[in-house]
């Protein structure tokens, strides 16, 4: 068994930030993660840092506008502290030697981005999630933190009590990639879940292929509920042929959009009068397909966004990346020709319930960075928002589980006595297990095991006769047709345009590729670096976070933010200022909501009606 | 089930993409949808029981296989795959299409699909390529993908990259400034000719395309290789450290396994998917190196 002080699960940008923060606080620190660090998918953010830098900006504008983009369903402190504390981390990523763009007076740039009232955007060309990706892993390697790179984490280590609230983390369980042994890890202080998004539910998404949201569904099957899932952000500006980002930056600078007839859209048909293009994402992906759904896209399929009058010399400066994504995946010349657009799935703002100091509501357990929900983005995350999220909360959930007291926190995980409870959900199909085997029950007969190495021990011997099942199993079906099954419905049902039939029938399609995973096998009997084994794991939690979506959507029945509903074309503040909370609950999931907090350091957030 | 792969096998799904708009109209009823899947899934399975004639819309991948514990494929082997082409198909697109369609032991690392993980640098028609980067349409049919030269298999296209780790470690591959910053949200100031200096080599992804290529690389286990001196040269070249620091970075270089062993192939360069000058920069550190050392002298 390893053992460490702290264990950070996942090596991208909030994972490597608590990693060095723990260090710095003194802990014994290892990542475990499937992907060597530099290969994470931070390392795909094009944009930049929203962090309120300059004479004229400061962090209670850069609140206000992260409020207003969240719908009034983020939580005041969550975005307060990421607007306070993300100046020192930006400037922390410039002592670190990130090449930022700079200014004649060498100083670091900053754009406009959607939403902003203030061009603080910081950004290193439109690769700014690359140089920080690495430059953080720079600081891993000076600091000789240990990483146990192509190490899956298939489970956590958890005790077995029976309220979740009692539950302790005590490690994680690990398959190593490379030689195919199951192994535990032991974490004295905590674990820190920072394993990114879960855009492979969808099968257009600017997401990497390991974008599984492992961490998600392993907090959420031990009993930490997932909030906000529904809210899932489509990026207005992905390439059609392969969901390949182009950046918010290119808008930033100047670019337009417009339709098949020429038009420019934003303002010809009234999406954004004042914003036009720098609308907020969930506002321009619809507008995108609206025309479309109104005969005004290209191909019937996607727009045009066109940057070519902002000069080559421009674009080679700040947007070259751009240039060589449009050739070498559309085929696309920017500096020639407009580039083909649509909405593709980007980010999901929901996830697993945190404090502002990253913690769960089991002892010992953290999450940071996209797999978290503190809740910064509430319901529609801003351009710019997501990086600073990283280092801020990556860093403070790594101060606090080496031990750091950062204080009380204002944010509450778990339920408390007067909750309000969903009741009455039409659901066609039962959601959750099927079966007791697929419960994952933390208790599985015998006595109920709290010590932590015993904790570790039986987290191990699960995970060994799981995969041993897997492996075993020599005919039935195979995860991928299974995962494509679920791609297709989630994108044709729980897309941008949202509506209750369409949400039934996903829920039933997520059901029958439930029903049918039981029948899984894996055709690889290698031990040696056995993909089919790690993405069969992988299609079981995208089942788990599909019906979370899902079911977050079927329960809401207004339009906020990123979630739009045919049948409810308003924001409904009376009834909707809570946030959708899902728990496990052994395998039959509970939905639950929790009230947003509106109350800030100096003020209350009024919710006011948001237009761009 | 063996992992052994009929030799020939082809998928034709002529309505798939008739049926992919469909299902992409939000008013489809369910019903509908749930019966082209389900024509899919048969077609599908159809096409992979039945070992039919290589289609002229199909790209012949011939492709390396390894295990070395798995019979059959302890020897190395190619398996040929024949895949439908698709407008802007990439090779990396290619095989996942076969690893999901017709051989789920097919093993690869790949990430992000967009040349900026590194991870699926591989020997495309005999030349160090990224998969999700290179278009089957420009490529020679047939299509022939190994793993990177000069590197221990691990497992089909999947190498060992802890040498290459190992390289990037040695060079002090991270930012040393001689003063601290003065706190309170100080920056250290670079000009943007600075940056604009360093930008490229800071492209770097990691992939091990030009390591692979390189002929002193493979004859010689302890020289730093392009990426590790292009890493060098990122902070060397950045004034940020200051004059001291960037002495000390060039003795670094400045020895045996060092900037000296290149001998100015191009063929790093000639490969790198991010288009960093490689040899130049290893020619500028060496001329820095002389610089420096008569200024000593």
């Amino acid at each position: 068994m390893h053992e460490h002080d702290v264990l950070v699960i996942g090596g991208g940008g909030a994972g490597l930030r608590a990693a060095i923060a723990a260090h710095e606080e003194g802990a014994d620190v290892a990542i475990v993660t499937k992907l060597h660090p530099v290969r994470s998918h931070t390392g795909a953010a094009e944009g930049g840092i929203n962090a309120a830098l300059r004479e004229g900006d400061d962090w209670e504008l850069h609140a206000y506008d992260t409020m207003k983009g969240s719908d009034y369903l983020g939580d005041a402190p969550a975005i307060e502290t990421l607007a306070q504390d993300s100046p020192s981390e930006t400037i922390q990523l410039e002592n670190w030697g990130m090449p930022f763009s700079r200014e004649d007076d060498g100083r670091v740039s900053q754009r406009p981005f959607g939403g902003l009232s203030f061009a603080r955007t910081t950004y290193a060309g439109a690769e700014t999630g690359h140089h920080m990706l690495h430059t953080m892993y720079e600081q891993v390697v000076k600091r000789g933190i240990q990483v146990y790179d192509e190490w899956y984490v298939a489970d956590l280590a958890v005790t077995d009590h029976d309220d979740p609230a009692d539950r302790e983390c005590h490690g994680v369980v690990a398959y190593d990639i490379k030689t195919g042994q199951v192994e535990g890890f032991k974490a004295r202080n905590g674990v820190i879940l920072a394993t990114g998004g879960t855009g492979q539910v969808y099968d257009h998404t600017t997401n990497a292929v390991a974008n599984t949201g492992d961490g998600q569904a392993m907090a959420y099957r031990a009993g930490v509920p997932l909030e906000d899932m529904e809210f899932v952000q489509f990026h207005p500006t992905t390439l059609p042929s392969t969901g390949v980002l182009i950046s918010e930056g290119v808008r930033g600078e100047g670019g337009i959009l417009y339709n098949s007839e020429g038009e420019r859209f934003m303002f010809e048909y009234g999406y954004a009068n004042n914003a036009g293009e720098l609308a907020s994402r969930d506002v321009v992906s619809r507008a995108e397909l609206t025309e479309v759904n109104e005969g005004r896209g290209v191909e019937d399929e996607y727009v045009y966004l066109d940057m070519r009058h902002l000069g080559e010399e421009r674009i080679t400066d700040r947007l070259e990346n751009i240039l060589h994504l449009a050739r070498d995946f559309e085929g696309v010349d920017g500096l020639e020709e407009p580039m083909p657009v649509k909405p593709g799935q980007h980010y999901e703002m929901g996830g697993i319930e945190t404090d502002e100091n990253g913690e769960t509501l089991i002892d010992g357990l953290y999450a940071a960075g996209e797999c978290a929900c503190v809740s910064v983005h509430g319901s529609n995350r801003l351009g710019g928002n997501a990086l600073p999220e990283l280092i801020v909360f990556g860093a403070r959930a790594g101060r606090h589980a080496a031990g750091k007291d950062l204080g009380e926190p204002e944010i509450t995980t778990g339920k408390t006595d007067d909750i309000e409870k969903e009741t009455d959900l039409d659901t066609p199909v039962e959601p959750g297990a099927v079966g007791a085997s697929e419960g994952d029950a933390v208790a599985d007969g015998g006595a109920a095991v709290v010590e932590p190495d015993e904790t570790v021990r039986a987290a191990v011997e699960r995970e060994r006769t799981r995969i041993e099942q897997l492996m075993e199993k020599d005919d039935g079906i195979q995860h991928a047709e299974l995962r494509e099954d679920l791609q297709k419905s989630m994108t044709a049902n729980v897309n941008v345009f949202r509506n209750k039939e369409g949400l039934k029938q996903a829920l039933e399609d997520i059901r029958e590729v439930r029903e049918a995973y039981q029948d899984v096998y894996v055709n690889d009997p290698s031990r040696t670096f056995n993909t089919d084994l790690i993405h069969t794991i992988e299609t079981r939690n995208l089942i788990d976070l599909a019906e979370a979506i899902t079911l977050g959507a079927l329960a809401r029945d207004e339009f906020r933010g990123a979630h739009w509903r045919q049948e409810h074309q308003e924001r409904k503040d009376d009834e909707w200022l809570k946030h959708t909370m899902l728990s496990w609950n052994e395998g039959s999931p509970e939905l639950w909501y929790k009230p947003v907090i509106l109350e800030g350091e100096n003020k209350t957030y009024e919710p006011k009606e948001r237009s761009y | 089930m063996s992992t052994q792969v009929p030799e020939e096998q082809e998928q034709t799904e002529p309505d798939e993409q008739a049926a992919e708009t469909a299902v992409q109209q939000r008013e489809t009823p369910g019903d509908r949808r749930r019966a082209e899947r389900d024509a899919e899934r048969q077609e599908r399975q159809a096409a992979a029981g039945a070992p039919a004639e290589p289609d002229e819309d199909a790209v012949l991948l011939k492709v390396f296989r390894y295990d070395p514990e798995v019979e059959g494929k302890m020897e190395p082997r190619f398996d040929d795959f024949y895949v439908p082409r698709k407008k802007g198909m990439t090779v990396l697109d290619a095989l996942i299409y076969a690893r999901d369609h017709f051989d789920t032991t097919l093993t690869f690392r790949h990430s992000c699909r967009q040349a900026v993980c590194g991870s699926d640098a591989l020997f495309i028609n005999g030349r160090q390529r990224l998969g999700c980067q290179t278009q089957i349409s420009d490529l020679d049919d047939p299509v022939r993908v190994e793993p990177l030269p000069h590197q221990d298999v691990v497992k089909d296209l999947v190498v060992d990259m802890e040498h290459f780790y190992d390289q990037m470690h040695a060079v002090e591959p991270f930012f040393q400034p001689e003063e601290e910053s003065g706190g309170d949200l100080e920056e250290y100031r670079q000009t943007r000719e600075n940056r604009e200096k360093i930008k490229m080599s800071t492209r770097c992804i990691w992939c091990g395309a030009c390591m692979s290529s390189c002929n002193i690389a493979a004859g010689d286990n302890q020289y730093l290789g392009p990426a590790a001196i292009n890493k060098a040269y990122r902070f060397a070249m950045d004034k940020r450290e200051g004059e001291n620091m960037k002495e000390h970075r060039l003795n670094v270089m400045d020895q045996e396994h060092g900037v000296w062993r290149c001998q100015t192939q191009f063929s790093c360069t000639n490969v790198c998917p991010k288009d960093i000058p490689l040899t130049e920069h290893i020619q500028e550190l060496k001329r820095e190196a002389v610089k420096q050392n008569l200024k000593f002298w």
